[in-house]
């Protein structure tokens, strides 16, 4: 999931912006996004069984 | 004064453009990055060019599927569609006979979600070179 999240949101960030400390910044913002919301959405579907 | 706009027939500068635009689209499609650095923009060239086929070559690891194109079953041929947008990558990965897919492999589904992401990703890319050649980027 991370590795997944590292890709995605590399190729948006090139695709995005410009700069090189754009891109790094955008990615690793989007990077950051990605794992926290996976983080959160898990978290709320503990309770539910499979 | 009329409001309404005359076709005016395109120059021959004009269709010469268009085709260019054509082949670096499909250049683009084909081999990942090659649209950016044909237009000079080595260092997003260079990224795409490693990032989508190693993010294709994850999802075959990863026992993903390179899905066939049965138009009885619509799910799976949109999603062979969206796998061929990699380009090259995907036919090779075909002629390697890679890409057969295990269902019951635990990886399966991430697997595919690696593949078919990286196709869509790289259509992304060729529209982003596509704007970058008509000067909007």
């Amino acid at each position: 999931m991370a590795l997944f999240a590292f890709f995605v949101s590399l190729v948006f960030a090139v695709i995005a912006k410009d700069e090189p400390r754009d891109q790094a910044r955008l990615g690793g913002m989007m990077f950051g996004g990605f794992m926290l919301a996976a983080a959160v959405l898990g978290w709320f579907m503990y309770p539910f069984p499979l | 004064m009329s409001d309404k706009l005359s076709p005016v027939p395109a120059t021959t500068a004009e269709r010469s453009q268009s085709g260019g635009l054509v082949l670096l689209c499909l250049a683009s499609w084909v081999v990942p990055g090659a649209g950016h650095l044909w237009l000079g923009r080595r260092q997003k060239g260079l990224i795409f060019l490693v990032a989508l086929p190693l993010m294709f070559a994850i999802g075959l690891a990863l026992e993903g599927r390179l899905f066939p194109f049965q138009l009885a079953d619509m799910l799976v041929c949109l999603e062979a569609f969206a796998e061929l947008g990699i380009g090259a990558t995907y036919f090779v990965g075909s002629a390697l006979g890679l890409g057969a897919g295990d269902v019951r492999a635990v990886t399966y589904e991430y697997g595919n979600a690696f593949l078919i992401v990286a196709g869509l990703l790289n259509l992304l890319v060729v529209i982003d070179a596509y704007d970058v050649a008509k000067g909007r980027k």
